[in-house]
């Protein structure tokens, strides 16, 4: 079996949120990079898992990034991931990341491709389903459970009021939310692994420009909250209502 | 300049998100649209109100399979000469949105927080610590919603029903089994939620909470600890790693306010925090905020909420 995981970098989660040129680009000076929580702790991991039940198969990840991702893409190789690849270009839109990605898994032969529920700064959630669809797989969004038996796969995902479970066709592609695997911590074994592990960069195939991201703001800021002493604290609802108009 | 919109619209009712994506299509197209759906949904005439003036179903397309939801968007946008599509960003829109964009090659505005200005529309990002502009160039448009971003319009108007009769081609994805977990209003459809945390120091104290979610007419959630300890089932659990959810009214009890709780409420209209630490982050970001006890406390909300009820 052969497994794709879409790993992504992003700034960590309590970094300071600024914006430069002009509140054109994030400002990414003296933060910390991770990898994106999701595409960590379950997309990667549970790759990892099956190829462990499986006994066989390998475990790729792919990143479209920069050459300040490597450290990242290493860090998915100490986890346990095979081989990795970096395709050389900024990230500008999910349409040109997902179309990056599918010009290089087209015709790999891949049976599972595997995304995260989100990227923590972007927040579209979005890739995985364009990527399936560049590469003709059924998807499944935000699932939370996955295991393959033979050529097909049995999905879970929260739908409101319960749990959906499903039987897809491999190839499949989705995205991995809580549920699907808990976090590894890379052991010294692992990272002295993935020093001389693959990762090998390809140039970047011309994209489509549909969308862009021309400026960010920051939310205004709240205004000061109003304290209701606790004796009096049924004034909440009262004001809830009449001030507030919410309930 | 012809706009369609596609909606999940199984279950018992009609999803307000779904009413809000047709009200936000014909805004934009200044007219009743033609709205495209799936399953067996009755009483979708009544989406005319919203402002469609046709809704075509797909009845034979029973699980979100994407590939079939993607075929009946593009079959029925290319009859109509869509340069507009707009869906619902939860997990159905998710997995259709983004496959018709990326067939189409439009751009996806994944996630859009209201109409646009211009031909500019802002989205949340960074958790909602920040909004991002987006501009679509490509001839083709798709606008994934947010849920609880616009205002229903409710008109008069009904709709006319027609079934999809083309080939959506084989199911790959097949619905084994549904397991219900809870009743009541689903979380992302709640417009007021009361919600704990770690403060309630164990699940046997959750009786209030409930009670007063249910005077409301609200849902009840949750902090991540306290669906991990399992005091409460985890699709309570709101936050960056949980649900995210937008309502008019969060109020928190209980609950420190981290940063990953903040990233799945903090679009809530108004949000009242209850807690017994001055210091507790969660103020930072309330409109209104009660400094005390929630065992002391809960019972005065309680108690003033039956008040307003008996008095509505
Ligand atoms: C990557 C990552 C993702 C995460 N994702 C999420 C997420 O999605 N959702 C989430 O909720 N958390 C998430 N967390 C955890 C988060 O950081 C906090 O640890 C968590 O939200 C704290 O839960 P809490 O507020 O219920 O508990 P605590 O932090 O223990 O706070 C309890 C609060 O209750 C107050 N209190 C105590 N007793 C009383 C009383 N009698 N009356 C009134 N107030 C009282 C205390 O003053 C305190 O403020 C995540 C963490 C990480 C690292
Ligand atoms: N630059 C990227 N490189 C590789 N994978 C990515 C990239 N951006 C997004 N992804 C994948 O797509 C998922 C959803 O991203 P997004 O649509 O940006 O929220 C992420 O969790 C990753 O798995």
């Amino acid at each position: 079996m052969k497994i794709l995981v879409l790993l992504s970098q992003v700034p960590d989660t309590t970094a300071r949120i600024a914006f430069t040129n002009g509140d054109t680009q994030y400002d990414g000076n003296g933060v910390t990079f991770i990898m994106n929580p999701y595409d960590e702790w379950y997309a990667l991991v549970r790759a990892l898992e099956l190829k462990e039940a499986k006994g066989s198969g390998s475990v790729t990840t792919v990143t479209v990034g920069g050459a300040d991702t490597e450290a990242t893409i290493r860090k998915g190789l100490a986890i346990g991931a095979d081989d990795a690849v970096r395709i050389d270009a900024q990230p500008t839109d999910a349409l040109q990341v997902a179309e990056l990605i599918a010009s290089y898994a087209k015709d790999k032969g891949f049976d599972l491709v595997l995304a995260g529920k989100e990227t923590i700064d972007h927040n579209g959630g979005v890739v995985g389903a364009m990527v399936a669809e560049l590469l003709d797989m059924p998807y499944v969004a935000l699932a939370s459970k996955l295991d393959v038996n033979g050529d097909s796969a049995t999905v879970e995902r929260d739908v409101p009021g319960g749990v959906e479970v499903l039987e897809v066709q491999l190839p499949l592609a989705l995205s991995a939310a809580k549920g699907m695997a808990e976090q590894r911590i890379p052991n010294m074994r692992g990272i002295m692994a993935a020093r001389t592990k693959p990762l090998s960069v390809v140039a970047a195939a011309s994209t489509t420009n549909a969308a862009s991201t021309v400026k960010f703001e920051l939310p205004p800021a709240k205004g000061t909250v109003k304290m209701i002493p606790a004796e009096e604290a049924g004034k909440l609802i009262e004001l809830l209502h009449s001030e507030a108009k919410v309930i | 300049m012809s706009t369609i919109v596609f909606i999940d619209t199984r279950g018992e009712r009609l999803p307000k998100s779904a009413q809000e994506a047709v009200t936000c299509a014909s805004q934009l197209a200044g007219e009743p649209v033609t709205a495209v759906t799936f399953g067996e949904a009755q009483g979708l005439e009544a989406l005319g109100a919203n402002g469609a003036k046709k809704v075509i179903v797909a009845r034979s397309v029973k699980a979100v399979d994407s590939q079939q939801l993607t075929k009946l968007v593009c079959d029925v946008a290319a009859a109509e000469g869509a340069t507009t599509i707009v869906c619902v960003h939860d997990a159905t829109g998710k997995t259709v949105a983004p496959r018709v964009a990326a067939r189409l090659k439009a751009g996806l505005v994944a996630g859009a927080t209201g109409m646009p200005e211009g031909n500019r529309f802002k989205r949340n990002v960074f958790s909602g610590k920040a909004r991002a502009h987006v501009e679509v160039t490509s001839p083709v448009k798709v606008i994934s919603l947010s849920p609880n971003s616009i205002a229903i319009a409710a008109g008069g108007g009904s709709a006319t029903v027609e079934e999809f009769t083309g080939d959506l081609g084989a199911a790959r994805i097949a619905v084994k089994e549904v397991r219900k977990a809870g009743t009541g209003i689903p979380l992302p459809e709640a417009e007021i939620v009361v919600s704990a945390g770690r403060g309630m120091k164990g699940p046997e104290h959750w009786a209030p909470v409930e009670e007063l979610a249910q005077l409301l007419g609200g849902a009840t959630a949750c902090s991540r600890p306290v669906a991990d300890m399992h005091w409460r089932p985890h699709h309570e659990h709101v936050g960056q790693t949980g649900v995210a959810i937008r309502p008019n009214c969060y109020i928190a009890i209980g609950i420190s306010g981290a940063i990953q709780h903040l990233a799945g409420v903090n679009q809530s209209k108004v949000i009242a925090v209850i807690n017994k630490d001055p210091e507790a982050p969660f103020f930072k970001a309330a409109d209104y905020g009660i400094l005390g006890d929630a065992f002391e406390v809960l019972p005065k909300l309680i108690e003033a909420a039956k008040k307003l009820n008996a008095e509505r």
